[in-house]
């Protein structure tokens, strides 16, 4: 601690010598603030969940949740349960799906779309019809239609980030500059060098921000719709269901500490797969980074 | 080597680069309501001369960029480059746009080599062209980076070089240096001035800055206000090379200044009587000028 000094004029990214923060730990100033707003939750779900200890009387809401230390040891006990991971894992690869196959038909419908008007004056206004329909509201439907329980789902998520990847190529390639084109052209560029090089890195940012967020919703979806399907094809429940389904059968088991961990799990797997799609695109995209 | 052998020994001399522009119109818009941008206009830029269009913005004369590089067609009349009808884009006339059109995800040298890349050139001859220019720009060490990470000046070099390495018969320059602070335009305009006397090409540079106009041209095309049509062609015969900070010490100079100047004046006017909101900004300008000297 005693160079801190020098540290903080060396760029102020290193700890600025607060007492009892480690400096040189490679924690930057954000990270401190994001892990000091973390604890201040933990510490407020924890007074807020023993209320009733210490104010006598349950606090609405926050007071009938479990409280975290019960939340912790639930899970320590679930880390060593098989049925716990394959939850984790079943719930991962239906996003994946979902969200390959959303982005794989969402990009070239997008760029149809933002390239014929032909096609965008015929399909554009049923896809605004369809647009507005939330995803969980194709559960019914689409258990009906598809074969297996596990398609209806796939098809529900892959509704969930279509629509989103989709608007975004749209607006992406229609706010590239036309001059770039009209450069290219003169330079004796043909339709397919324009859209190799300007159409398509043109769009590749919108597309990620589409991506980012869809795989979000891809997320909010499964869960919903491992809930309402009653988890797939995965025959025992507690295995096959998935994240979404594994909150609701804790719930239906009362297994109320198992529900916290469920939701903290699609929490930090939505974070952890939003976090890969930045990293993806920023990797893709090394123009949008100033040095 | 010699400035003009060096080009020479990398580009083959680029053919006359004659523009005809013959008794053009363009209107928008559906006929009984359309509005015309440019009527019967007609005026030559002889092959090999530095051509400048000059008059107040909002006249249509990017209209007549777009018209001559073969975006856009005439609604009557014709275009002719080297005798040949323009129907459509091609390499013979390149522009160079306002404020950047570089191809933001690609490195310098990838933008200038864009051209040749498109049309499938050996790349071993391109890359030899496109270090050459490079060194002509000064952007050798900048030509991994990519246009978001240079200045505004190393932009419009790299769209130079973009251009130049197609070995255009025309280049069109749509107020290229627009957007510059004064101290980088005159250094752009000194280097540019420079790039053309190296090597003769036909240039056509359109402007609204009356000695950005003088500095640059041998011919000097004044615009008449929308519908646009050329008012009045001067021949700027000032010795080459010229020097911009000391180009107004003369008194020729300064005479094709006034002209220029109460020409556009008129035609400013016109347009403000018209009803045109851009003439406004020019005839507050034009006042201040006046009044200064």
């Amino acid at each position: 601690m005693t160079n801190a000094p020098v540290a903080e004029t060396s760029g102020g990214l290193t700890s600025n010598g607060r007492a009892g923060w480690p400096s040189g730990l490679g924690f930057d100033r954000s990270a401190r603030r994001a892990a000091v707003a973390i604890l201040m939750a933990l510490i407020f779900w924890h007074l807020g969940s023993t209320s009733r200890q210490w104010l006598g009387t349950s606090l609405p809401l926050i007071g009938s949740v479990p409280a975290p230390d019960a939340v912790v040891r639930a899970w320590i006990h679930l880390l060593s349960d098989p049925g716990y991971w394959q939850s984790w894992l079943w719930s991962t690869v239906r996003v994946a799906l979902g969200f390959a196959a959303a982005t794989t038909a969402g990009m070239p419908f997008g760029l149809a779309l933002a390239a014929n008007a032909r096609f965008r004056s015929t399909v554009f206004p049923v896809f605004e019809l369809l647009r507005p329909i939330p995803p969980l509201a194709w559960v019914p439907a689409s258990i009906i239609f598809w074969p297996t329980q596990e398609l209806s789902i796939a098809f529900v998520i892959f509704l969930g980030g279509f629509y989103t990847i989709v608007l975004n190529v749209v607006g992406g390639a229609e706010a590239i500059d036309t001059r770039l084109i009209q450069a290219a052209r003169s330079m004796g560029a043909s339709h397919w060098i324009i859209f190799r090089r300007l159409i398509l890195p043109g769009v590749l940012p919108s597309i990620g921000v589409g991506m980012e967020v869809a795989i979000g919703i891809t997320w909010e979806v499964v869960v919903a719709a491992e809930m309402i399907s009653g988890g797939g094809s995965g025959g025992e429940a507690s295995s096959g269901g998935g994240l979404g389904f594994f909150i609701w059968n804790s719930y239906v088991g009362g297994a109320y500490p198992d529900i916290i961990v469920g939701m903290i799990s699609i929490g930090i797997a939505g974070y952890l797969s939003s976090a890969m799609t930045r990293r993806a695109v920023a990797y893709l995209t090394p123009w949008k980074k100033r040095v | 080597m010699t400035v003009a052998t060096e080009w020479n020994a990398n580009f083959l001399p680029p053919s006359r680069g004659e523009v005809v522009v013959r008794n053009v119109s363009k209107s928008y818009g559906p006929q009984l309501f359309a509005t015309e941008v440019v009527r019967d206009c007609s005026f030559v830029a002889p092959p090999e001369k530095f051509t400048v269009i000059v008059g107040p913005s909002g006249v249509g004369k990017s209209t007549l960029v777009r018209l001559i590089a073969g975006f856009e067609m005439p609604t009557q009349g014709e275009i002719l480059i080297d005798g040949r009808p323009v129907t459509r884009p091609g390499r013979d006339v390149l522009v160079v746009f306002q404020e950047t059109a570089l191809f933001p995800w690609m490195t310098t040298e990838q933008n200038i080599l864009f051209g040749p890349m498109a049309r499938g050139d050996p790349p071993g001859a391109s890359k030899k062209l496109a270090d050459f220019l490079l060194d002509k720009v000064g952007l050798r060490t900048f030509r991994k980076h990519y246009p978001s990470q240079l200045s505004g000046g190393m932009q419009r070099r790299v769209e130079l070089a973009r251009a130049l390495i197609n070995n255009p018969r025309v280049m069109l320059l749509d107020e290229p240096f627009r957007g510059l602070d004064a101290m980088t335009k005159r250094l752009m305009l000194d280097y540019y001035a420079r790039l053309s006397e190296e090597q003769p090409r036909s240039n056509l540079f359109v402007t609204t800055d009356t000695d950005e106009a003088i500095f640059l041209a041998d011919r000097l095309l004044v615009m008449s206000h929308i519908p646009t049509c050329v008012r009045a062609e001067i021949e700027v015969d000032l010795p080459r090379p010229r020097n911009f900070s000391t180009l107004f010490h003369d008194n020729r100079a300064n005479a094709i200044k006034m002209q220029v100047l109460s020409m556009l004046h008129e035609e400013a006017m016109k347009s403000f009587i018209g009803g045109q909101k851009a003439a406004s900004d020019f005839l507050e300008a034009y006042r201040h000028r006046t009044a200064a000297g």
